[in-house]
Parts: structure tokens; C-alpha cells; sequence
């Protein structure tokens, strides 16, 4: 199903993780594919050759350094960016030659950079989403209607409705841009960091969200994670970025090693099991943070139990002896 | 759960207060253009501006004082809508609320067009200010968009502001250049560079006509875009709206309009950018209402502003330019202060 440059397995169907497939109340499942993609502006290549097969119905995450690309490749995917070379298939057809409504009612798109108009009320921003689905001077109708009323149920927002945007809540607020990309009815959902800025309670908030749509619309989602724990525990498949190479492409159990982190971002981990959700988790080992010498320390004590690989005790010794 | 009835607000109390806000300013409009045809240096009372509206055929001198008034009432319905769609255009257009026609370059374009020509070629008939205004508005407002456009993402609102503040001001450095030495050229120039509507002539309005209706039905065409761009560049593109093509658009009704007016009545500041800011202020941020209500309000700030320099200073006039810049300012000033403006 996916396509992957590094030798590990390609074995990474939803179905693995246990999550439902897409019992979907949306009637098209679309499906988003990249074939040989390269984007830049100018000379520079921002993304470089990428083949990705996004599994209907999944949860993916791209994670990756600054800079490695992440944003350019997910709007390419949205058709915000023309690929120097290769395509963009959506449902087999090369989206740069579709109509950018006919597009937007299969892929909906939640950048990081958006604007809520001054003084907006949540149910107004959220009916902006069905944009798509108007001609000009078309008049609002009752399935724009029960589009808008859906979103606000599913991100809770109902009771927000009349409630000026500016007024929320970070968390709120996100909710209810993810509500306004729910209102364009597309079966897949792409997002920029849609947990920037946010509290951790907030992130979860947000990404359980994202999950429960997932399960329960059949959602296909992909988004820009720079966490890649929280990566790690939401996303059925994860797509590591470096330089706008793939670097690994996978299930978080694949790919997620504290050789790929190396690799990729340039820093020393150790990877355990989450507590939380037996997923992998990276804990970033920087020699003079206070939080690694203390986890070297219980490392040394023998709680961590968890741990992937053993320990490196030539740098536990040098630690020691500091 | 509570029923969630409500499309989108239009029961909100918003709304409600946009419809009547339209209703009453539509209807002062209509007296407001009454008054503009009855009040002049002779006063004609209004039962006989309604008789000679009537009647045509109508001859006396009240007759031929309501004439007279006429193309002036109808070119400040005319330059007040055009103004308030430019300014709503560009506001929608470069997201910053203190955008208005005069960042395009458009007023710089014109008056440098007209300058050259009175002091080349020796231009003096009205008519040939109106076009010849009109060709320099929009050669300016072509390099501003070329200027903004320049780099490989294309334009973006902090550089067509930029663009457009620097073209204003080396045009306006030009215009100096040329006039300053020429005593003659000044005192012609000057009459035009203030803005005013007493020069209005149906020979003149009705050429322009076709440009009014042009631009404002490109201006409509825009409202949807103006919407989804509103909440960013990217999220505009996400839900399909052709980001570049709706600029262009915006960009190219602001200056026919825009253009239009000033060739018509010279450079008339203040309405492009106060009135979006008070319907915005009325019907909240979706441009097809701010729209709506600025057609109406443009023409009332216009025509209220006509009215009063012409009452002020009786017998003689004080320009429209003038007084809306008069009214426009302290206007502009309570209004940034209340809407505490997050983004200048």
C-alpha cells in the first residue's frame, strides 16, 4: 500500500493498529497520492522526489526538522504549490488540472498562518468552509445548513455558536477551525501544526479530536506534527522529512528509532514505550540539560525499565566522572 | 442539547441592525439628494424641486437652478458608491483596514497626468482632464501592481502597500517638479488637485457611465473571494478560491473606480477609507454586507459634505474634497480608536 525508500516494511495498514477502517458517512473516500513529487521555488528544491500512497481512512503525521520541507510538501498536496516535477493524484487524476472548488471538496486544508476576521462569530467562520460548494450568487441552503451544524456538534462548539472567535480560548479557537474545515465535507483533512501555540491540554484536546473523527467519520487525516511523541501516539503512519528527502516512511513502531532521530534531526535519543499508549517515544538526550542528566541518573538506578536499547554507557561514564 | 437553529447569524442582533441601518441610510439618502437639488446659493423649496423633477418641461429660474444641481447630485451618488467600493475592494484585498484608493497611486497617477499635460501640451477642457487623468490613474496603478508583485511569490499585501506608498510618493515629488515653476500651470491645477463636484456635467458623467457599472459589477463578482480571503492566503486557497485571479479583480474594479471618480471630480479623500470602517463597525466582517451598506454611506458622507460647504460659506462653495477630509479624519480617528485596531 505504501511505498517506502527506506528497506522497512511496508506493512503499515491501519488495520495494525486497530483502528476502525473507514466506515464512512461521507459517501466519496477520496484518495491522495504523490508520484515522484518535487517542489521549490525558483532552483531550490524544497521537496525532493516524494512517493507517498496516503491510506484511505489512516491518520499520517510528517515530522521533521525546521525547514525540512513539511509545510511545502502538505500544500502541494493541497494544491496550494505546482510540482516542479511529478504529481499530485487525487482519486488517480493529476490535481493541478482539476478545478480548485472541485478539489476543495475532497481536501480541505487547515494551514498554520490563518486569520480570524475581526470580530467573526464562530458559526460565521465555520459557514466560510463551504465555500466550495457555492457558485456565484448561489444562496446559503439547508445542506450548508446541516454541514455547519454537523461541524459545530462534532468539535463541540455548538454552544459557542454566537460567540465572537476572538473571544475563545486557544483551544476553542482551534476547534473551531478545525469546525470549518469539517464544514467543507471532505474525506480527507490536511493540517499545518494544528497544535502550535497550543497548552498540552489543548494539544490533546485537538489531536483526540482529530482521532474521534477519524474513527468515526472515516476521516483521512495528515498533518504537520513538529512533536514527535505526540506523532508517535495519534498517527497510524508517520512520513519523516529531511533536507525534502523521505527519509522513512512507516508505523510509528517502524520507523520511529534512535537511529532515524540521529538521522533526522541531528540529536542523541533514547526511545522508550510511552506508559500512556505503548507507543514508541523519543526522550532528546542533551548532555547538559537538567532532565537528562536526571534520566541518565535513573537510568543508572535501574527505573527505566522501558528502555529500547541499552543504555550508551561510555557517555553514562563520562557523565559520571563530570 | 439546545436546538442550534440559527443559519450563521442571520438572526443575530447583527444583522437586524444592518437591515436597518440599510433602510435609514437609504432613505436619508434620498432626502440628502433632495436637499443637494434644493439648497444653493438660491435656495429652491423642496415642493418645487419635486414639481420640477415631475415636469421636465418646466421653465423659471428654479427650474433652471434644479437643472444645474442635478448632475452634481447625481455625480456624489455616483463618486460616493464608486469611492466606498474601491475602499472596500482594497481593504478586502491587502487585509490591512487602513487601505484605501489612494495607496494604488491612483490620485498621484492622475494629477501628474494632468500636470504633464497642462504644462506640455497645454490641456484645459474638463473632458480632456477626465481621460487624460483616467490614463495616468491607471498606469500608476499598473506599476504599483507590478512593483507588489515583484519576487517568486507573487503579491502580497505588505508589499502592494509598500509598492503603492512609494509610488504615491515619487509621483507627488514629480508633480512638484513640473508645477513648481509654471505660476500659470498652478493656478489651473490647483482647482482640480482640491476635488470637488461643481464641475459635474452630464456630458461628461454619461461617457463615464459604462466604467461606473463596469467596476462595480466587478466589485460584486469579488465579495465572495474577499471572504474566503479574509482568513489568509492559504485557507483561501484551501477552500478554491483562485487567490490571484480575486486580486486581480478587487485590484481592477478599485481602479476603474477609483480612477473613474477622480478623473470626474479630482482626488477626494477620506470616503474610500472611512466608510468601509463604519459599516464594518455596523454589520461585522462579511464583505457582501460591508459592501451593501458603504454603497449607501458613501453617497450620504459625500452628499452631506457638498451640502455643507455649500452652506457654510455661502454664496461661494468650499470644495467636497475639503470637507469630507474635514469630517473624514476626526471620523477615521474615533473609529481606529473604538474597533482598537490589532494589525496596523
Amino acid at each position: 500500500m505504501m511505498k517506502t525508500q527506506d528497506s522497512k516494511g511496508p506493512d503499515s495498514t491501519p488495520a495494525a493498529t486497530g483502528r476502525p477502517g473507514p466506515t464512512s458517512s461521507i459517501t466519496r473516500d477520496p484518495h491522495l497520492e504523490t508520484t515522484g513529487l518535487s517542489v521549490g521555488y525558483g532552483e531550490h528544491l524544497v521537496i525532493n522526489n516524494i512517493d507517498l500512497d496516503i491510506p484511505v481512512g489512516t491518520i499520517g503525521a510528517i515530522i521533521g526538522p525546521n525547514g525540512c520541507g513539511k509545510s511545502t510538501f502538505l500544500r502541494a498536496l493541497a494544491r496550494l504549490l505546482k510540482p516542479v516535477n511529478g504529481t499530485v493524484l487525487l482519486n488517480g487524476a493529476d490535481i493541478a488540472s482539476m478545478p480548485t472548488k472541485r478539489v476543495a471538496t475532497q481536501v480541505g486544508l487547515l494551514p498554520q498562518s490563518s486569520i480570524a476576521p475581526e470580530g467573526i462569530t464562530v458559526s460565521d467562520l465555520v459557514s466560510r468552509g463551504r465555500y466550495p460548494y457555492h457558485r456565484f450568487g448561489s444562496a446559503w441552503n439547508a445542506e450548508d445548513q446541516t454541514a455547519v451544524d454537523h461541524a459545530l456538534r462534532a468539535t463541540g462548539m455548538e454552544g459557542f455558536a454566537d460567540r465572537p472567535v476572538d473571544e475563545l480560548s486557544g483551544g476553542q479557537r482551534q476547534r473551531a477551525w478545525i469546525a470549518l474545515t469539517l464544514a467543507q465535507q471532505t474525506g480527507i483533512v490536511l493540517l499545518d501544526e494544528p497544535t502550535t501555540f497550543l497548552d498540552v491540554s489543548y494539544q490533546l484536546e485537538v489531536l483526540d479530536l482529530l482521532s474521534d473523527l477519524n474513527a468515526t467519520e472515516g476521516t483521512t487525516i495528515v498533518m504537520v506534527l513538529h512533536d514527535v511523541n505526540l506523532a508517535a501516539r495519534y498517527a497510524d503512519w508517520m512520513l519523516a522529512l529531511c533536507d525534502g528527502h523521505q527519509e522513512a516512511l512507516g508505523t510509528p513502531d517502524e520507523i520511529l528509532t534512535e537511529e532515524l532521530v540521529h538521522r533526522v534531526f541531528g540529536v542523541e535519543a533514547t526511545i522508550v514505550d510511552d506508559p500512556a499508549s505503548g507507543m514508541p517515544m523519543m526522550i532528546a538526550d542533551r548532555r547538559h540539560s537538567l532532565r537528562a542528566r536526571r534520566a541518565l541518573h535513573e537510568t543508572t538506578v535501574g527505573g527505566n525499565s522501558g528502555a529500547r536499547t541499552a543504555p550508551k554507557t561510555e557517555r553514562d561514564a563520562h557523565h559520571e566522572h563530570k | 442539547m439546545h436546538a442550534h437553529t440559527s443559519r450563521s447569524g442571520t438572526k443575530n442582533p447583527r444583522t437586524r441592525l444592518g437591515v436597518i441601518c440599510f433602510v435609514v441610510s437609504l432613505v436619508l439618502l434620498v432626502v440628502l439628494a433632495l436637499c443637494s437639488i434644493a439648497i444653493g446659493s438660491r435656495p429652491v423649496p423642496l415642493s418645487e424641486v419635486i414639481a420640477v423633477l415631475g415636469d421636465p418641461g418646466a421653465s423659471g429660474v428654479a427650474a433652471e437652478a434644479v437643472r444645474l444641481r442635478i448632475p452634481r447630485m447625481v455625480l456624489g451618488v455616483l463618486a460616493g458608491m464608486a469611492l466606498a467600493s474601491a475602499g472596500t475592494l482594497m481593504q478586502g484585498m491587502t487585509r490591512n483596514p487602513l487601505a484605501d484608493p489612494s495607496i494604488l497611486g491612483l490620485n498621484g497617477g492622475a494629477a501628474f497626468a494632468i500636470v504633464l499635460s497642462m504644462a506640455t501640451v497645454g490641456l484645459s477642457a474638463p473632458i480632456q482632464y477626465v481621460w487624460v487623468g483616467m490614463l495616468g490613474s491607471c498606469i500608476a496603478a499598473l506599476g504599483v501592481w507590478a512593483l507588489g508583485s515583484l519576487g517568486a511569490k507573487g503579491p502580497s499585501p505588505l508589499k502592494m502597500t509598500l509598492a503603492g506608498a512609494v509610488v504615491a510618493a515619487m509621483l507627488s515629488s514629480l508633480t512638484s517638479a513640473v508645477l513648481l515653476p509654471r505660476i500659470d500651470v498652478i493656478s489651473s491645477f490647483r482647482f482640480w488637485q482640491v476635488g470637488g463636484l461643481s464641475g459635474a456635467r452630464f456630458s461628461l458623467i454619461v461617457p463615464l457611465l459604462p466604467l461606473f457599472v463596469i467596476g462595480e459589477v466587478m466589485a460584486v463578482w469579488c465579495l465572495p473571494g474577499l471572504n474566503a480571503l479574509a482568513m489568509g492566503d492559504d485557507l483561501a486557497r484551501g477552500l478554491g478560491s483562485r487567490v490571484r485571479l480575486v486580486r486581480m479583480g478587487a485590484w481592477g474594479a478599485s481602479v476603474i473606480l477609483s480612477a473613474t471618480t477622480t478623473a470626474l471630480a479630482g482626488p477626494i479623500g477620506f470616503v474610500g477609507l472611512v466608510v468601509p470602517h463604519a459599516a464594518r463597525l455596523i454589520v461585522g466582517s462579511n464583505y457582501k454586507r460591508i459592501f451593501t451598506l458603504s454603497l449607501v454611506f458613501g453617497p450620504i458622507l459625500l452628499l452631506a459634505s457638498d451640502l455643507i460647504g455649500r452652506v457654510l460659506t455661502r454664496p461661494t462653495d468650499v470644495e467636497v474634497g475639503i470637507v469630507t477630509a474635514l469630517i473624514g479624519a476626526p471620523c477615521f480617528i474615533v473609529l481606529a480608536r473604538r474597533r482598537n485596531l490589532q494589525q496596523i
